[in-house]
């Protein structure tokens, strides 16, 4: 792999920058790996890197049906932050935050990671035990945080409405200094790269439209256009589509399929430099290097592939912005997406041994599957290596559901990411 | 935004007077107390989430407040048929077969 520096840059300005190595190659699919991941997003392709690099296993093969990084990984607002209540969730988006900090050396790959500052609002006395309860839970696991008043915040966010004049005043937030934003496609390729590096096959347009199973294990994937691809373990990241790649395998998870909208803004100056959230009046927003507000609403109440919701869902999310931030009344929105996001019924995610031997599942991150991205595939590739669930992933096992030991987390979790 | 006909107000209403209330058919066990977790977990958590012909529970939250089901496509949001709680859909397709159990509550 060539690496990235800016001596690097000035020398390939000599040549005209037409001398770059590709980013990655595009191999030939081989007949048989130690472990095959289907879905080439953020969490598949981490996962990859983290095989090869941590447990050393190089011979394995991202499966992408699109492009890399071409669903969630590429349709989230972004947000970075580990501020969850309870301990099992706490540990996992913490080592996920400690990863961020050092991914950009870590890939040789700018990922472009912003610490700057999560503001969680709260607008009723319920909010703010809540928040007190978060933040102190935090601070006694050994994760950033503090409870402002109004007047802190005004201090951090001048412009925001902290007076007594909304619908649903500010009285208070939670505030994470090392929370942030980081560039989400930056964080596929940047694994891409590093796992291509590595020796992992990274093969796109290839769709994975079949479990191969022999006496309840899998032992191999069947493919739309290369055939069938024998695998020791099989690892499913595949996000919304959780549900319908478990149906081919022949069992169900407790899943649904949700659109979740966001849009952003035309590019204007910088005028807010940290991220912003509340959970009550449904809204959260940060300002892009490239200068647009980046805003993401609620999900769509409906189950949906579609990658589209209705309409009124983002003017919900609009009114709640324009109510914190008056003077964003008359700023232009630019575009507006969905993305399908799988949520579980406790908002914690799903890492997991399946019914199916050496098939395992990595999904039902919801709506806040990006701040995860490198604790995720850490979790999961050590889950793939040893064959069984790791420590981390242990608390995330889709039985949970079955035993009940749920890990209700709507409180952190419940709209914002 | 859908545009909803509520089988009990008998009229298309839009969809913010509605909520979504997941899937349907899902027949609540005769007997609890004697449920396995794993029948209960099933019961209460786990959903076929199909990726094409959808049968869901939608309540006219702030119409009529009365529940009926809905035979939509989770791919292109089309509503395909709107039918009554006891009433069993006309559209179905082999991958939103409903989930073979032998004790199902009548009319559910």
């Amino acid at each position: 792999m060539q690496k990235y520096s800016g001596f690097g840059l000035i020398k390939h300005a000599l040549s005209h920058h037409e001398n770059w190595q590709r980013v990655w190659r595009n191999p030939k699919p081989k007949k048989k790996y130690d472990v095959i991941i289907v879905g080439g997003g953020g969490h598949g392709l981490a996962t990859a890197y983290y095989l090869a690099k941590v447990h050393g296993i190089t011979n394995v093969a991202v499966l992408e049906k699109g492009y890399l990084g071409g669903g969630n990984t590429a349709r989230n607002t972004t947000i970075v932050r580990s501020n969850y209540l309870w301990d099992e969730s706490a540990r996992l988006y913490e080592h996920a935050m400690k990863l961020w900090e050092g991914l950009s050396q870590d890939l040789n790959y700018n990922v472009m990671f912003s610490q700057r500052g999560v503001l969680n609002l709260g607008h009723t006395l319920q909010d703010m035990r809540d928040i007190q309860r978060r933040v102190n839970a935090n601070r006694l696991f050994g994760i950033d945080g503090e409870v402002l008043d109004p007047q802190q915040i005004k201090e951090i966010v001048p412009m925001m409405d902290c007076s007594d004049r909304p619908r649903y005043p500010i009285m208070g937030a939670s505030w994470q200094p090392r929370g942030g934003v980081a560039r989400h496609d930056a964080v596929a390729w940047g694994y891409a790269r590093a796992a291509d590096a590595l020796g992992v096959d990274l093969i796109q347009q290839c769709e994975v439209v079949d479990f191969i199973q022999e006496d309840g294990a899998a032992t191999g994937v069947m493919t739309k256009t290369h055939g069938v691809i024998s695998a020791d373990r099989i690892g499913c990241v595949t996000a919304g589509n959780s549900s319908v790649m478990a149906a081919k395998a022949g069992f169900r998870l407790p899943l649904e399929s949700h659109p979740l909208q966001a849009l952003v803004s035309e590019p204007i100056k910088p005028i807010l430099d940290t991220v912003v959230m509340s959970n009550h009046v449904h809204g959260y927003v940060s300002q892009s290097d490239k200068g647009d507000l980046v805003i993401g609403a609620g999900i769509d109440g409906y189950n949906g592939y579609g990658q589209r919701g209705s309409y009124h869902t983002i003017e919900h999310t609009v009114q709640a912005i324009v109510e914190l931030f008056p003077v964003f009344s008359r700023v232009r929105m630019n575009r507006q997406w969905g993305g399908i996001v799988d949520t579980c019924p406790d908002a914690c995610p799903i890492i997991s041994a399946t019914p199916v031997e050496n098939l395992f599942f990595n999904c039902g991150w919801g709506t806040g599957g990006f701040k995860a991205t490198p604790g995720s595939g850490h979790a999961f590739a050590e889950t793939l290596a040893a064959g069984e669930a790791s420590d981390m992933a242990k608390p995330f096992s889709m039985f949970r559901f079955h035993d009940g030991a749920l890990i209700d987390e709507h409180g952190a979790a419940g709209v914002a990411h | 935004m859908f545009y909803i006909y509520c089988p009990h107000c008998e009229e298309h209403r839009e969809e913010e007077e509605f909520h979504a209330a997941g899937e349907a058919h899902i027949p609540r066990p005769l007997d609890p107390e004697n449920c396995s977790d794993k029948e209960w977990g099933e019961y209460m958590f786990f959903r076929t989430n199909p990726r094409g012909i959808h049968h869901e529970l939608w309540v006219h939250s702030v119409g009529c407040r009365k529940f009926f089901n809905m035979t939509r496509d989770t791919q292109n949001y089309e509503i395909l048929e709107v039918y009554k709680i006891g009433e069993k859909p006309s559209i179905t397709s082999a991958a939103a077969k409903l989930p073979a159990q032998s004790k199902v509550q009548e009319g559910v």
